[in-house]
């Protein structure tokens, strides 16, 4: 009897640490924590250029994520990407003069959407849509252009 | 002349039959395992309620494992850091580490691994038991004994697997993850908000656990379900059942790792 | 094997013979297991051609023949874990070759075997193994459990032995606690397999009284599957001598011993040549040594 109530704490602490380790990939590995669940508001936004912006890119403001990307489309009739974003629930005054940017993190790092407040008085609800946009940085086309500029120059 | 032909001719037709005997033989094999994960299945219910079996099985499985498990995914998450942070340093992007040395873990190496672990320790172990069990007419006598031996010894040892596989596997990732960090930010001086929060960043708890968690099941089906076959199967001698104590390992490796890349294709090949 | 045909018993035997001259203590000697017709093969080995057997109830039948004629298949036939080619295999009324699962397992609840190894289980103690049928098929509680299964060990001798671990007994003690285990139940009838075989001279004297003792005090019915033929005939009511596939002889210890065909004295008597050669079939030997010209 010892034996088999022995079996049972051994197993039952097994359990628990099977449990806790898969809490921690949940809660700290993974985004589950700072998942945005379903809930919160949607935004739109036009860029001529989307890059490389894929569902599920975060939206920061100010480095602060305040929600993600949730689809990425093409408008077949004004050939601009349409990107959805969810927003936070609790960042619920974003000014409607707002302008989105889509930033590289470092060099190499992901793209993500970058809120620069405005100063409108009146806030963006939910399905409106951010009218000041700049698109992706493409880095051949930077480079180009700098070369373009700099050739210029030489010529004069 | 006419032996000659004709002997020329069994030469030739000699490696065909051997094949299609092979090839017979293995389906009718492919054919008994699927019966008998059927009797394992059909005795779920009966299991239920003798609770004790299963957690004997747990124990057997999942408790006697957790060592092996706990300092292998230590080590690997180790020389995942270690690794990682050579590659990504040149590159500037160290402090990718954490992002690194968890996805690999989370996706691949943690399921697998410790497939391939519990299989080492833990299926031998169940083809062996079985096997002997046959060998000195146990499951015989429990036949006589009007209890159905695939019932009662063979389906709580299949259960335990598969309770046991996930958590291990988890085990083995949380395990790593600390590994990694470790040496990534213990010794080689990664920074400890980076390593983290990259990885908090990068890691999706549906994409990567939970499809992490998926493959460790379908792996405990596999290796537990070969174990027990290759013991039920076994000649019932002490040279049969060593043979299948090691047909038992190399089948459920090579099993785990040709399911995994299938998996891995429908899961991340988008 | 050569020799079987110089005393093929004929087939005018007559059928059935067993439950008639049973001298035994049983009241009512009619048949328990009834085989007509049976034939058995594995693969291109014939094991059983068309054999007529019957088990008397309450007597002690045993089965004899050399090693490899299907002694052990006979038992898993009759107990149903073989399905026989041919013919029909009854045990008290029930064609146990037609039998489902739940019917074959409601039959073998009445019916111990005994196996060679024992077939304890390894990882409960002698208590649990001989407690183990009576915990999966009544719904006793425990304290009627434990008196059972004292009582049980008590009769094989070994109540002192409970909490040993099967790999603490001798192969001896093992058997006797497997015979504890298989009449845990009440059963109708023991099938033994090879009971004898690899004991010492006391424990064979042990498991020669026990297996009767059992037999008269219980109203059971026992097969003995054996190749010792002493100890053998000493229990006995009837015997069956089978060989090759056939049954080559039949009857009590007393007129088996009477028998005056040849390959039943040889096989009674441990001849070790005569109707069966001591060669295994073979070319001259100064064919095999002088025609290969090896040197």
């Amino acid at each position: 009897m010892a034996k088999q109530h022995s079996i049972e704490v051994l197993v039952g602490a097994f359990m628990a640490a099977g449990f806790v380790a898969l809490f921690f990939l949940a809660m700290k590995v993974s985004n589950l924590s700072a998942n945005v669940a379903d809930d919160g508001y949607r935004l739109t936004a036009r860029f001529t250029n989307a890059g490389s912006i894929k569902a599920r890119a975060p939206v920061s403001m100010a480095g602060v994520r305040v929600g993600r990307v949730e689809d990425v489309r093409l408008d077949k009739k004004t050939y601009q990407a349409v990107v959805t974003m969810r927003i936070d629930p609790t960042v619920d005054d974003i000014p409607e003069d707002t302008f989105a940017n889509i930033f590289t993190a470092g060099l190499l790092g992901e793209q993500y959407i970058g809120l620069q407040p405005g100063g409108s008085q009146d806030y963006l609800r939910d399905g409106d849509e951010i009218t000041q946009t700049q698109s992706a940085l493409i880095l051949e086309q930077m480079i180009g252009q700098f070369l373009f500029k700099k050739a210029e120059e030489g010529g004069k | 002349m006419a032996n000659k032909a004709r002997a020329l001719v069994d030469g030739l037709l000699d490696p065909l039959a051997r094949l299609g005997h092979g090839g017979l033989k293995a389906l009718a094999g492919l054919g008994r395992a699927h019966l008998l994960l059927l009797g394992i299945l059909a005795g779920s219910w009966d299991m239920l309620r003798r609770p004790r079996l299963l957690l004997a099985q747990v124990f057997n499985v999942g408790v006697l494992s957790v060592l092996i498990v706990g300092v292998s995914g230590f080590f690997v998450g180790m020389v995942l850091g270690l690794q990682g942070y050579y590659v990504l340093s040149q590159f500037g992007a160290k402090e990718s580490l954490g992002v690194m040395v968890a996805a690999s873990l989370v996706r691949e190496l943690g399921p697998v691994v410790t497939a391939l672990l519990v299989a080492g320790r833990a299926g031998s172990a169940l083809t062996a038991e079985i096997g002997l069990m046959k060998a000195t007419e146990q499951l015989s006598g429990l036949e006589m004994m009007a209890v159905d031996p695939v019932r009662r010894i063979l389906t709580p040892r299949f259960f335990g697997g598969l309770i046991s596989m996930p958590l291990l596997a988890a085990l083995f990732s949380a395990v790593g993850v600390l590994g990694g960090y470790f040496v990534g930010v213990g010794l080689l001086g990664v920074d400890d908000g980076a390593f983290f929060g990259q990885m908090q960043a990068k890691i999706d708890f549906r994409e990567d656990v939970v499809n992490g968690v998926i493959k460790s099941l379908v792996f405990g089906v596999v290796a537990t379900w070969i174990a027990l076959f290759q013991g039920h199967d076994a000649t019932a001698t002490s040279e049969g059942v060593s043979r299948a104590t090691t047909r038992a390992v190399v089948h459920s490796a090579l099993a785990v790792l040709a399911i995994d890349f299938v998996l891995t294709a429908l899961m991340f090949g988008k | 094997m050569g020799g079987q045909q110089s005393t093929q018993f004929p087939d005018g035997v007559p059928i059935g013979g067993a439950c008639d001259t049973v001298s035994g203590p049983a009241a009512a000697p009619d048949c328990l297991v009834r085989i007509r017709g049976l034939s058995f093969s594995r693969g291109a080995q014939v094991i059983f051609d068309r054999v007529d057997l019957d088990i008397a109830r309450g007597a002690v039948t045993a089965v004899m023949g050399p090693s490899g004629t299907g002694k052990t298949t006979l038992l898993k036939l009759i107990s149903g874990q073989l399905r026989p080619d041919a013919g029909s295999i009854e045990v008290d009324g029930e064609p146990v070759e037609t039998l489902g699962r739940s019917a074959l397992y409601k039959l073998r609840r009445r019916m111990g075997m005994l196996f060679q190894s024992g077939a304890l289980l390894t990882d409960l103690s002698v208590f649990d193994n001989v407690a183990y049928p009576l915990r999966e098929h009544t719904k006793l509680n425990p304290a009627m459990v434990r008196k059972l299964v004292l009582l049980k060990l008590e009769a094989v001798g070994l109540r002192g032995a409970r909490d040993l671990m099967p790999s603490a007994l001798s192969g001896g003690m093992a058997r006797r606690v497997a015979l504890a285990r298989a009449i845990a139940l009440d059963p109708m009838m023991i099938l033994y397999d090879e009971p004898f075989t690899g004991q010492d001279p006391i424990s064979m004297g042990v498991l020669v009284t026990l297996i009767r003792q059992l037999n008269d005090a219980s109203g059971l019915t026992s097969i003995v599957v054996s190749h010792d033929v002493r100890e053998t005939a000493s229990i006995a009511d009837y015997m069956y001598i089978i060989s090759n596939g056939k049954v080559m002889a039949q009857g009590t210890p007393a007129q088996i011993a009477a028998e005056r065909s040849e390959w039943v004295r040889q096989f009674m008597d441990g001849l070790p040549d005569g109707p069966v050669h001591f060669q295994y079939p073979a070319p001259s030997l100064a064919a095999d040594l002088l025609v290969r010209g090896v040197g």
